[in-house]
């Protein structure tokens, strides 16, 4: 590791900050609080992972950032910007639980998809998705179409899609989420080495712990009700991470002090 | 005579018999001979008992009778789909189907339209077509705009309705989706909202195809030059020619399948995606 000796030229930049950010949902019983008082940064180049019980808002936080939802509170920018500028200037990829393809457009369409309305030329279109294929290993499945392809390869399609336009941001709302634990490692392995590649900042919403502390420079443990968070633990972990890393002390300490994390924040009232 | 009655009744039994011994391969021509064996026996039936029994062929013409008159008359059975399937119901399917896909597209837009257009087009739909009829021919004449006009009248709600279901088709994630994007709302339109649309649409589509035949057909009735297939239907029935009446009904009957299934065809290679047409 000589990380270290490297000069850092720059400070590192802030993408995202939220400073006591609120946010209530009005439904017909009662406001329910989905966020209250979230503070965050998120630096240039980071791997933040969000992780909590169902209804800590760490999906809601996702989605304020990514302006599909306003928070009726506290301040929130991203890349210097309100998040409806950063999304008309669009700043970010966002990939949602399921893959979201579009059955009447073929692999190699759906990526194009964003690329056609943000008005990329055609040969830029064609190098971009085969570029992307590449980079998510689904090279020569561009012609095939989604129904075609298993559950893990859909994702993949997806994340391809939203990597294939220049937004230096990614928000990842449990991508994997829905795939089996073999599918789900090798993803999170070539999400590492995409990340590490394209040197993206990148939000991930995950149930998983391991997924977590494995994926991470930093981990934001959030509690529910209202949601808020209660713990941002940075990662001691090298950036270089094959998946046996799983097994050292290292990991295992991170991920405890992640599932203590979970247990204070969670009360057991219902 | 009876041997007319007899004979018919083996050739069904006969059929009967070769159908179910048919039924139990697997062979792709059994698939279309099938149904056609059946077809040929009912009409065989038919021809038997109407000869064997000496039916007044105002009841009922012999399927022979009817195929003379058919073969006979195809001019004028020609002259009478033109006017009536290709000028009557034909344009006033692609304009009420039309007008059916763009009032969805505006009402699906704006709220106020949902409330106040959709009420209306129910209320419309609700008209009978018997007390429409006379009155758009009394205002587009007896030539075949009137039948058009009504042909509209009776697609324009199922085709909105339909539709307008189908923009609503889109999943919440997939509209999200293209939010993030920052796309435009006529990107989504044509690039979301209408593709997802499609099966439904197609399910209007296929649906007003019947009635833009009955519509121009009934419209006749109350009014129209002397050629169209209900003209000829409803004076060919004062003169007791039913051989001519059954002629047009199989006219209508052909040509009412080979249009649903025109447009069943078309649905099959554009919504191919489709889970009902994936097979």
């Amino acid at each position: 590791m000589n990380n270290e000796t490297i000069p850092q030229v720059d400070p590192p930049k802030a993408v995202v900050e939220a400073r006591g950010l609120d946010l209530t949902f009005q439904t017909k019983d009662s406001p329910i609080q989905a966020l209250k008082d979230v503070s965050l940064t998120i630096e240039q180049g980071d791997f933040v992972s969000f992780i909590g019980p169902s209804g800590c808002g760490k999906t809601t936080f996702l989605r304020c950032i990514a302006a599909l939802e306003q928070p009726t509170g506290g301040n929130l920018t991203v890349n210097g910007m309100t998040p409806d500028e950063a999304r008309r200037s669009r700043a970010y990829g966002y990939v949602f639980q399921a893959a979201g393809l579009y059955p009447w457009r073929t692999i190699a369409k759906n990526i194009k998809l964003p690329l056609e309305i943000m008005g990329y030329s055609r040969a830029d279109q064609d190098e971009r998705v085969k570029k992307v294929l590449q980079l998510v290993d689904l090279e020569g499945f561009g012609g095939k179409f989604p129904w075609q392809l298993s559950g893990g390869m859909q994702q993949r399609a997806s994340i391809a899609r939203a990597l294939a336009f220049d937004a230096d941001i990614l928000l990842m709302d449990e991508p994997f989420g829905a795939l089996d634990e073999i599918v789900r490692d090798h993803l999170n392995e070539q999400l590492l080495k995409l990340w590490e590649r394209t040197n993206k900042t990148i939000a991930f919403v995950t149930h998983s712990i391991p997924e977590a502390v494995y994926l991470s420079t930093r981990i934001v443990v959030m509690s529910p009700r209202p949601g808020r968070i209660t713990d941002v633990i940075e990662s001691p972990l090298p950036k270089e991470r094959p998946l046996d890393i799983r097994d050292t002390p290292e990991f295992l300490e991170v991920a405890h002090r992640v599932r203590e994390g979970l247990r204070a924040g969670h009360a057991y009232d219902d | 005579m009876m041997a007319w009655v007899f004979g018919s009744l083996l050739f069904w039994a006969a059929a009967w018999a070769l159908n179910v011994r048919l039924s139990r391969l697997s062979a792709p021509w059994v698939r279309f001979f099938v149904p056609a064996l059946f077809g040929m026996t009912v009409i065989i039936v038919w021809e038997g008992m109407v000869r064997g029994f000496g039916v007044n062929p105002v009841l009922l013409p012999a399927p022979s009778a009817i195929a003379a008159t058919f073969v006979g008359e195809i001019p004028t059975l020609w002259g009478d789909l033109v006017q009536t399937f290709f000028k009557g119901a034909l344009s006033g399917y692609v304009i009420g189907c039309t007008a059916g896909v763009l009032t969805a597209i505006a009402v699906d837009r704006s709220p106020f339209l949902q409330r106040g257009l959709l009420p209306v087009g129910n209320f419309v739909a609700a008209l009978p077509i018997v007390g429409m009829a006379p009155i758009l021919v009394m205002w587009f004449g007896f030539g075949w705009q009137s039948k058009a006009a009504v042909v509209v009248v009776m697609v324009f709600f199922p085709m909105l309705v339909n539709a307008v279901e189908g923009l609503r088709a889109s999943e919440t994630m997939q509209r999200d989706l293209m939010h993030t994007y920052a796309a435009t709302p006529g990107q989504g339109l044509r690039k979301l909202r209408l593709p997802a649309a499609m099966p439904f649409i197609f399910n209007g589509l296929k649906i007003c195809t019947t009635l833009a035949l009955i519509g121009a057909i009934v419209a006749e009735f109350f009014g129209s030059p002397i050629k169209g297939m209900g003209f000829r239907i409803s004076t060919e029935v004062g003169r007791l020619a039913l051989d001519m009446v059954w002629a047009e009904i199989v006219v209508a009957a052909i040509v009412g399948s080979a249009f649903y299934g025109a447009v069943a065809l078309a649905e099959r290679v554009i919504t191919f995606w489709h889970p009902s047409q994936r097979g």
